[in-house]
């Protein structure tokens, strides 16, 4: 099977190793490989991302997706090939590249026992009061910033998470299923959010099952190999 | 990062303390079965005193390990833990402090009145405290590799005691032979100097290896 | 050198190889594990002279003494294969670690057996809280700890992790629990015999102990190769190499079905 369908409209992808310039690739894998239960979910997967790219990693359930991330995040050693992070190998760069990091998982990681501030107090223990109330705001939660999260609606409490968005200054964001629980018009103020980051410059991963109105390259995974029958 | 997770770590133990009473109930009511399933006479319960509360010590800690990690791993800020730049047994060590603050402490705290109602003799009071207040960190730095190991387990409850008690009877030995000791006006000393090799031991293995046993808990 | 070593490394990675290499060695390991076991087992019963003080009864050290020993360093080697595992992402030694849990735990309770029926006419009870037992018997939990993850955890490769973490730290644990073990019990002490601590032994007791310990060693080789060898025959049902040995038959293969 051949997964060297990464789709890009705007920029060039080296097929030789990263280059570590300065406006080289931040993030780059060489031969990913991976199997889960006698099963391969991709192989010889090589990318570049650079800054200011849209990446959506895509594909059928069960294609990957959610694996391939976590090998991004170094949540998961179960793989084979090469990750970079500013073209040097991501195991001596973890530190670097985790204190550029914003991850959004599929779990967000609010506390019900904690007001909105206090979750936020603690993921980005650097910003102000004022800081968080201003991001509360932005994501449409003034008024709430200290009732206890666990009685607010799923897609308040995912709102307090992606205030993070807003209040911590990391280059790289890598968004599970980002849109999930969010209305029409959050999604639309989301999207916006995640072009402007791009567009100063940053680097946005991310799935979704939702039509992005932008353009992104796609990271396409599975293909004619995972049909599974859906159940 | 790691101050901001101990003060969230604590408002939440605060602002859940119902569950933080629990293992101290527990502790309360094995202790007071002993005299009701053995005997009631004050020598007789004087000289199992220490085994006793020691014992109950270990089975209250075990209970109170699920929480250390179970929660965070259920709403994902493990995983955002983990994505700390700082190491992660540095966390870990953040949250056995947390452990230990809520669920250990307290222990040592109450002993005292149970070592009353079982009738420990006066010389007792003394090292049971101290054995306390220098052990039960190790149990809960212990306890932390192995609720790192079953925190994605469904069945992860039963199996920590089969994991983690082994672990405990050095701890066991010399802490209730402390109380003994000085039960017996001999010097407890010696007791307390192993109990504190055994804490730097185990402040140098146990972050190291609970971080592991998260990485590996969360690898899926 | 290193690049010899480093060959060595992938080779001993490779379940083929290791397949095949252990394979051959079990033979050898057989046959001298048979000759030992049987010249050590004949001396000791038929021929060494009774002990002094327990008459005939000291014999049964010819099984309960290796087995507390290769119970305990089967720990240590199942703690090393782990490191080994986890350092080197090396999944062969996994696989012998894994292998090692449930041997070492019959080893463990084939001591306290002999240890009880041993104790039966020395103490006059089957069971007492003798240091050795004591640490043998906590060494036996440690066991049932790590083989207690592996059926707990689904996913292979996690268990395998999870054990391996679990035995190293159970295996710095050993040394603190056997020193608190002997200590406590010196402090409890009233029995006046200890097994098997005799000032000095004779040597035609000793020889013959040697010689079983080394054979149980041996054996254990034997097994522990068999059981690898069965997890790499299930693991790699799907390629060609286990296919191809498949077809030709299980007559090449004796020994594999221990």
């Amino acid at each position: 099977m051949s997964l060297q369908n990464l789709h890009n409209p705007d920029t060039t992808s080296s097929t030789t190793g990263p280059n570590a310039t300065g406006n080289g690739p931040w993030l780059s894998a060489r031969g990913l490989f991976c199997e889960r239960d006698e099963r391969v979910l991709f192989s010889e997967l090589n990318f570049d991302f650079l800054p200011g790219d849209i990446v959506r990693i895509a594909g059928p359930n069960g294609a990957g997706k959610s694996s391939l991330m976590r090998i991004l995040l170094g949540l998961s050693a179960g793989f084979e090939g090469e990750l970079f992070w500013h073209g040097k190998p991501m195991v001596q760069q973890v530190y670097d590249f985790r204190s550029q990091l914003l991850y959004l998982g599929h779990q967000v990681g609010v506390k019900g026992n904690l007001t909105p501030e206090e979750n936020l107090a603690w993921f980005s223990p650097a910003a102000t009061q004022d800081d968080i109330y201003g991001a509360l705001k932005k994501v449409g939660l003034s008024g709430y910033e200290d009732l206890l999260t666990h009685g607010l609606s799923a897609g308040q409490q995912r709102r307090v998470a992606l205030a993070r968005l807003f209040l911590e200054d990391k280059p790289v964001w890598i968004l599970d299923e980002p849109f999930t629980a969010i209305d029409k018009e959050g999604v639309s103020e989301l999207e916006q959010v995640v072009i402007n980051h791009a567009q100063a410059g940053g680097l946005v991963i991310l799935t979704t099952h939702h039509d992005l109105r932008v353009p992104v390259k796609t990271l396409m995974l599975g293909g004619q190999e995972s049909e599974m029958p859906l159940c | 990062m790691l101050m901001a997770l101990l003060k969230r770590d604590l408002l939440l133990a605060f602002r859940s303390r119902g569950d933080l009473l629990n293992p101290l109930m527990f502790f309360m009511m094995v202790a007071s079965l002993f005299p009701l399933a053995v005997s009631p006479d004050p020598q007789f319960l004087g000289t199992i005193a220490a085994g006793v509360i020691w014992v109950g010590a270990l089975l209250a800690t075990l209970l109170s390990l699920d929480l250390m990690f179970k929660s965070d791993y259920e709403d994902g800020s493990l995983e955002q833990m983990l994505l700390m730049p700082q190491p992660a047994m540095l966390m870990v060590l953040v949250k056995v402090l947390v452990h230990w603050l809520v669920a250990g402490l307290p222990l040592a705290f109450i002993a005292p009145l149970l070592g009353l109602m079982l009738g420990l003799p006066n010389g007792g009071f003394m090292p049971l405290v101290l054995s306390l207040l220098l052990a039960t960190p190790i149990l809960s730095l212990l306890g932390a590799i192995g609720a790192g190991l079953t925190v994605g387990l469904r069945k992860g409850g039963m199996l920590m005691p089969l994991l983690i008690l082994p672990l405990y009877i050095p701890v066991l030995i010399f802490a209730s032979s402390s109380v003994q000791a000085g039960v017996q006006g001999s010097d407890y000393l010696g007791h307390m100097a192993f109990l504190g090799a055994y804490l730097a031991l185990t402040l140098v293995v146990a972050p190291v290896a609970a971080a592991a046993a998260l990485r590996i808990s969360l690898a899926r | 050198m290193w690049t010899r070593l480093k060959r060595l490394y992938h080779k001993m990675g490779s379940p083929k190889w290791f397949y095949e290499i252990t394979t051959r060695w079990s033979k050898w390991f057989m046959a001298v594990g048979s000759i030992l076991m049987l010249t050590g087992v004949v001396w000791g019963l038929a021929f060494a002279p009774a002990d002094y003080l327990q008459g005939n009864s000291f014999r049964i050290i010819y099984i309960h003494v290796p087995a507390s020993l290769l119970s305990q360093s089967a720990y240590i080697m199942m703690a090393v294969a782990g490191l080994v595992g986890l350092v080197w992402n090396m999944k062969m030694s996994f696989v012998v670690g894994k292998v090692i849990a449930p041997i070492g735990a019959s080893l463990a309770i084939l001591s306290l057996l002999t240890g009880a029926i041993w104790g039966k006419p020395t103490w006059g009870t089957w069971w007492v809280w003798d240091a050795r037992l004591t640490s043998m018997l906590i060494l036996l939990f440690l066991y049932f700890g790590v083989i207690a993850i592996y059926n707990a955890i689904e996913n292979d490769e996690m268990a395998n992790k999870a054990a391996a973490v679990l035995s190293i730290v159970g295996s710095i644990n050993i040394p603190v629990i056997k020193y608190s073990v002997e200590w406590w019990n010196t402090l409890h002490q009233s029995a006046t015999i200890t097994l098997t601590k005799k000032p000095t032994m004779a040597p035609e007791m000793f020889i013959p102990l040697m010689l079983t310990i080394l054979g149980f060693y041996c054996w254990f080789a034997v097994w522990v190769f068999a059981r690898t060898r069965n997890e790499i025959l299930f693991k790699e049902r799907k390629t060609n190499w286990v296919k191809k040995l498949l077809q030709n038959g299980h007559k090449k293969t004796t020994g594999a079905q221990l």
